[in-house]
């Protein structure tokens, strides 16, 4: 077992030196016919691969076998603490993080001293939580959190403290964090739009970014030409996005899955190109500048406070998606756009009208994009056609397929994970779509539910009195 | 405007520009429409697998040129060693990306699919340059095209010998081949391919592989047709060549080779004559409109869904 | 191998990297542009001068009695990310921001920039409205504005090359289409006709029907507004297709990068670019430096970016202060010793004694045009 999984993890690695040796090791300059060799990137993709392999096994092995969680683990019950410690040691989580340790324990040739120091120090800890979590703590932590969920109180002092939170984090920060905070926010309501018409109704759209485009360019034109106020703006931005969003909707009905995605990748892109080529309406790359900020009855603002008031105006706009989706979810039409999801062609037979489901969910995606994209363009007070290209329309979809597609909770730690990860951490801006790219590949084959699983809704019959859970 | 005063010879000029750039579009397509017939999923990241293809050989040739080997038997050589890693590229990808995901869900291969294509480009930056880089031009200018270059060119010619070359190989792979009946029995049932002892695993790595070669002879033949290569230039081949695909009715093998070219001619007169600054919008609207009408694409059949 | 250990340590970064804000008396710079993404290339030579400017600055004992604190940040050339930096520039009360480096991302910013006091001196906004307008009266820079260049394109190619039919072919970009649309006026004034205006798209895979249109119209000189990579193509599929008009361009063609990418299709390609700068004595001292710490030639802007981050401390020096009205009259009411030769600054903001000439591209190297 042992020896099959070192061998297989060899040859992967191998195998991976052999794809990687000419974009890794050689760079050539064609000009003055020169070659470079890095075969120091040789010996980092033999020794990474190595252990990506082992990990990859872990964690396929133990997909293959056991598909939950390891809810309460009876297997530890009621075993010496050594015992304990082997089963322990076959968990999946435990052995990854061992081969993450003896990884960055093995990388002391290659890095700088400092940050050998800092990630074995990091790795170790997280392992000893991780086994301390497993040894002493798992049923007491189980218990308490059964205690939580049961208790009648535990929600409204949950959203208590959240919304204490919200409301303080504006005045605890500098505008810069806000700022950013906003465009974050902004992106959560994008990912809870796109949620809909992916997520619930199944319909993939790669060309969501377009909606967006219409509410932020529908407010920068009125604006600057005729003057027309945020308020009057932000219904109009939502309700021409739906228009556009049943236009689209409108020929594409016949079309199935993968018909569906090429076309509204097209539309996607034929929208970057109007606003990019129709220069006298939409003036190009340039952009549209000295858009107004939303106003509060006239009341004159000074940068930081218009970005706290711009905040609080997102903090509402979300807080109003996520009770309209909520509610949606739970309406006719929220489970007409799940069981269309699920089998169209049953979904058909079973009496519900195809092509006004499938408009709706067109139609209510692209109201949340016109919506926001009002606030966008106010918040930027300039927008131009690089804000909408098809990589903005990649990291919705990523936002809601990270997040757990259909689920509102996991959406927004997703949207607000991948828009503040690279605020942070500039420095790694490089690396975030290789990153993304990874992870999105990696979460559809092993927690293809997303950070937070969709409840699905189920109905137990206990006796005489049904309970939803 | 009367016949004789339409001007014949910029037409044709178009004409030859549209069927080069079809002809590319075509070679790629073949790729996505047969991964789809098999095993319905849009390989997202077959782009990249052509991005990759000409960079490999952009590397060989860096390298041999560097040992004093001399024009075409670079050429030969750097574009063997692209096939190579192409195929070998298309085999890890199914590997890694797809074939965990067999039974999924229909959209969880598709955004494995797209994240795979990320990170193709991601790696091909960051390991070598986001710049772009010239590609040598391999193929030599022949002395008896000269008077009609300004029509069509030498590496014009070699790029639509090669795809007609390559199609027949296609035809004749599919037709004749026992990989071909395997891989055709796959397509019209997977289940009952398997029963008559067909190893489906090994058809559809077969199909990624086949594939794959196609896209890095494209890959290669485009790039030294341009003479410079970037780490996106995958991107946009790869959503054009789908379109194509698509167009002409995804899954159907003469179909992606009329979408190529039908595509590639709508461009090349498009831009010819009304403006190359919506050369694209063109594009794109011409799909909408078709499946409007053909949903299923121009030869695709209409697939009646059993219950 | 750097990168791949920052791939390594992205996991462990998400946990470090929190923690580093930190306050500073003395001067604060910041550098904005764009320092990933496809247009990286533009953005980095300038933060490469900056980082080597102000090593020197800071090691003869910086200025006003405290180090010069410098902050990085990336703009990636989109208004939403440069408005984000713009609030990060001014909540970390940043003196004087060199950059940005696009001009729409920089117009998006300087609204920002203007409320909170913050002065801004761009190595390559070229769009003239940015000082012409009048809006941004705390907007400077160390580069001549598009219209000059186009301008100057045009009398090059109506009087030189006495072109009489041309053909206008831009990339759809601010700075494309702004070169090109400043030539127009100047060419129809001239006399010559404009047989085709066409924007094309970057990235395509071929550039062939826009060719074979330059042939049909018998043009006798193509002005194109946009980047190398472009230009390059364009070019190489001219020369395939025996299409023989001569081909000037901006200075987003003018420098190394065009060279090594179009390769002996340079050559004979003129093009506008910034005056002729390489025999100033701190010019050539810079580019050593360069060469001999990174064992490269510096990228486009490079000079730009020097001469704004010299002009930046000098005025600082001057003003005897951090306040920005102090700077500002120091920026221009006095003259720089710079990598560009001896600068001042407009009233507008605009630099004088930077100016454009035209380059061809010969044996494998731009000659200036006399």
């Amino acid at each position: 077992m042992i020896a099959s999984t070192i061998r297989k993890a060899v040859i992967a690695a191998l195998w991976l030196a052999f794809l990687t040796f000419p974009l890794m090791v050689v760079k050539v300059n064609t000009l003055k016919d020169l070659v470079e060799w890095r075969w120091i990137n040789l010996a980092w993709v033999l020794y990474s691969g190595f252990f990506a392999s082992l990990v990859w096994q872990v964690l396929y092995q133990y997909r293959k076998t056991k598909k939950a969680d390891d809810e309460d683990d009876p297997s530890l019950q009621g075993l010496s603490l050594g015992d304990r410690l082997m089963v322990s040691l076959k968990d999946p989580y435990v052995l990854v993080l061992l081969f993450a340790l003896a990884y960055f324990v093995g990388l002391y040739p290659l890095v700088s001293f400092e940050f050998w120091r800092w990630s074995c120090k990091i790795a170790l800890a997280v392992l000893a939580a991780k086994l301390a979590y497993k040894l002493f703590l798992v049923k007491k932590v189980r218990s308490c959190s059964a205690v939580m969920k049961e208790s009648p109180l535990s929600k409204p002092i949950l959203f208590a403290v959240l919304g204490i939170a919200v409301i303080y984090f504006p005045f605890s920060v500098d505008s810069y964090q806000v700022n950013i905070m906003v465009l974050a926010l902004i992106y959560v309501v994008l990912g809870l739009g796109l949620n809909i018409t992916v997520g619930l109704a199944g319909l993939l759209d790669l060309g969501y970014i377009a909606f967006f485009a219409v509410g932020a360019y529908t407010y920068g034109l009125l604006n600057t030409h005729f003057g027309l106020d945020f308020w009057i703006c932000l219904p109009l931005g939502g309700l021409i996005g739906t228009f556009f969003g049943v236009l689209l909707g409108l020929p594409i009905l016949r079309l199935r899955g993968d018909y569906l995605a090429i076309v509204t990748l097209g539309f996607g892109m034929i929208a970057h190109q109007v606003l990019t080529n129709w220069t006298d309406v939409f003036k190009g790359n340039l952009g549209i500048h000295k858009i107004e900020r939303p106003g509060f009855f006239g009341m004159e603002m000074d940068l930081a406070q218009a970005t706290t008031y711009t905040y609080f105006l997102v903090v509402l706009l979300v807080i109003g998606t996520i009770f309209v989706t909520n509610r949606l979810k739970d309406s006719r039409i929220g489970r007409a756009w799940m069981a269309l999801r699920e089998d169209e062609i049953a979904c058909v037979a079973m009496g519900i009208d195809m092509a006004r489901t499938k408009l709706s969910a067109y139609a209510f995606g692209a109201f949340w994009a016109g919506t926001v994209g009002v606030i966008f363009a106010a918040r930027n007070t300039s927008i131009n056609p690089n804000s909408f290209t098809f990589l903005e329309s990649a990291i919705v979809l990523s936002i809601v397929v990270l997040g757990g597609m259909g689920s509102i909770f996991g959406v927004i730690i997703a949207a607000l994970v991948m828009m503040l990860m690279p605020e942070y951490l500039r420095d790694i801006g490089e690396y975030r779509w290789l990153v993304f790219g990874a992870v999105m590949v990696l979460m559809m084959i092993f927690r293809p539910q997303g950070l937070i699983a969709n409840q699905r809704r189920t109905y137990k019959y206990e006796g005489a009195k049904g309970e939803e859970s | 405007m009367s016949f004789l005063d339409f001007d014949w010879e910029y037409f044709l000029l178009l004409f030859a520009g549209g069927l080069v750039k079809g002809s590319i579009y075509a070679l790629i397509a073949l790729g996505y429409t047969m991964v789809y017939g098999i095993i319905q999923l849009i390989n997202f990241a077959h782009g990249e697998i052509y991005m990759i293809g000409a960079f490999v050989a952009l590397m060989v040739s860096g390298v041999l040129t560097i040992y004093g080997f001399s024009g075409v038997s670079i050429l030969v050589l750097a574009a063997i060693v692209a096939m190579i890693y192409a195929a070998a590229y298309g085999f890890t990808l199914e590997r890694i990306a797809y074939r965990p995901l067999r039974g999924a869900p229909r959209l969880s291969p598709l955004i494995s699919a797209i994240g795979m294509s990320l990170f193709l480009q991601n790696y091909v930056m960051l390991s070598q340059t986001p710049d772009f880089l010239r590609f040598p031009s391999l193929i030599p200018d022949f002395a008896f095209m000269e008077p009609i270059a300004h029509i069509i060119n030498s590496v014009e010619v070699v790029i639509l010998g090669t795809t007609v070359i390559t199609m027949l190989g296609l035809t004749y792979l599919i037709k004749f081949t026992k990989v071909g009946k395997a891989m055709r029995a796959t397509q019209q049932d997977m289940t009952m391919a398997r029963l008559v002892g067909i190893n489906s695993d090994r058809v559809i790595s077969m199909t990624f592989v086949i594939g794959s070669v196609l896209a890095a002879i494209g890959g290669v033949l485009i790039a030294s047709r341009l003479e410079q290569i970037n780490f996106m230039i995958g991107f946009l081949a790869g959503v054009k060549a789908f379109t194509a695909a698509v167009l002409g009715g995804i899954g159907n093998i003469p179909g992606a080779v009329l979408g190529g070219l039908v595509l590639g001619l709508t461009e090349s007169m498009a831009a010819g004559y009304i403006s190359s600054a919506y050369e694209d919008v063109f594009a794109f609207g011409l799909l909408v409109l078709i499946l409007t009408f053909r949903p299923a694409g121009l030869l695709g059949k209409a697939v009646k869904q059993k219950v | 191998m750097k990168k791949m250990r920052n791939v390594l340590g992205l996991v462990l970064g998400l946990s470090l990297a929190l923690s580093t804000f930190a306050a500073a008396a003395g001067v604060k710079l910041a550098v904005v542009g764009p320092h990933s993404g496809d247009l990286a290339p533009y953005g980095i030579p300038t933060k490469e001068a900056v980082e080597m400017y102000i090593a020197e600055v800071n090691k003869a004992g910086g200025v006003l009695g405290g180090e010069v604190e410098v902050l990085y940040l990336d703009s990636q050339c989109k208004p939403e990310i440069a408005t984000n930096v713009a609030a990060k520039v001014a909540s970390e009360k940043v003196n004087v921001v060199i950059g940005g480096i696009c001009s729409g991302a920089t117009k998006a910013a300087l609204g920002i920039y203007k409320e909170a006091g913050v002065i801004a001196i761009s190595p390559s906004a070229t769009n003239p409205p940015l000082t012409q307008s009048g809006d941004y009266p705390n907007f400077y820079r160390t580069i001549a504005p598009d219209d000059e260049q186009g301008k100057m394109a045009a009398n090059f190619v109506t009087g030189k090359l006495a072109a009489k039919k041309i053909a206008l072919i831009h990339d759809k970009g601010d700075y494309g289409k702004g070169f090109v649309d400043f030539s127009k006026p100047v060419l129809e004034a001239a006399g010559a006709e404009i047989v085709m205006y066409e924007g094309i798209t970057p990235g395509a895979m071929d550039y062939s029907a826009v060719v074979q249109k330059i042939r049909r119209e018998r043009a006798d000189a193509v002005v194109f507004g946009g980047y190398h990579p472009e230009a390059s193509k364009l070019i190489a599929q001219m020369k395939k297709k025996r299409v023989k008009a001569p081909f000037i361009g901006p200075d987003g063609i003018k420098g190394n990068g065009f060279l090594e990418i179009a390769g002996k299709n340079a050559e004979g390609v003129y093009a506008t670019g910034p005056m002729d700068v390489s025999s100033v004595a701190m010019n050539k001292d810079a580019k050593a430096a360069y060469q001999k710490a990174k064992n490269a030639e510096p990228g486009t802007f490079f000079d730009q970016g020097y001469a704004a981050v010299i002009a930046a401390i000098e005025a600082v020096k001057k003003a005897g202060s951090t306040d920005p009205k102090a700077i500002e009259a120091a920026l221009k009411g006095s003259k720089f010793d710079t990598t560009l030769g001896t600068i001042g600054f407009s009233a507008s903001g605009d630099a004088t004694g930077v100016g454009f000439a035209v380059y061809q591209v010969q044996s494998g190297d731009f000659v200036e045009i006399k």
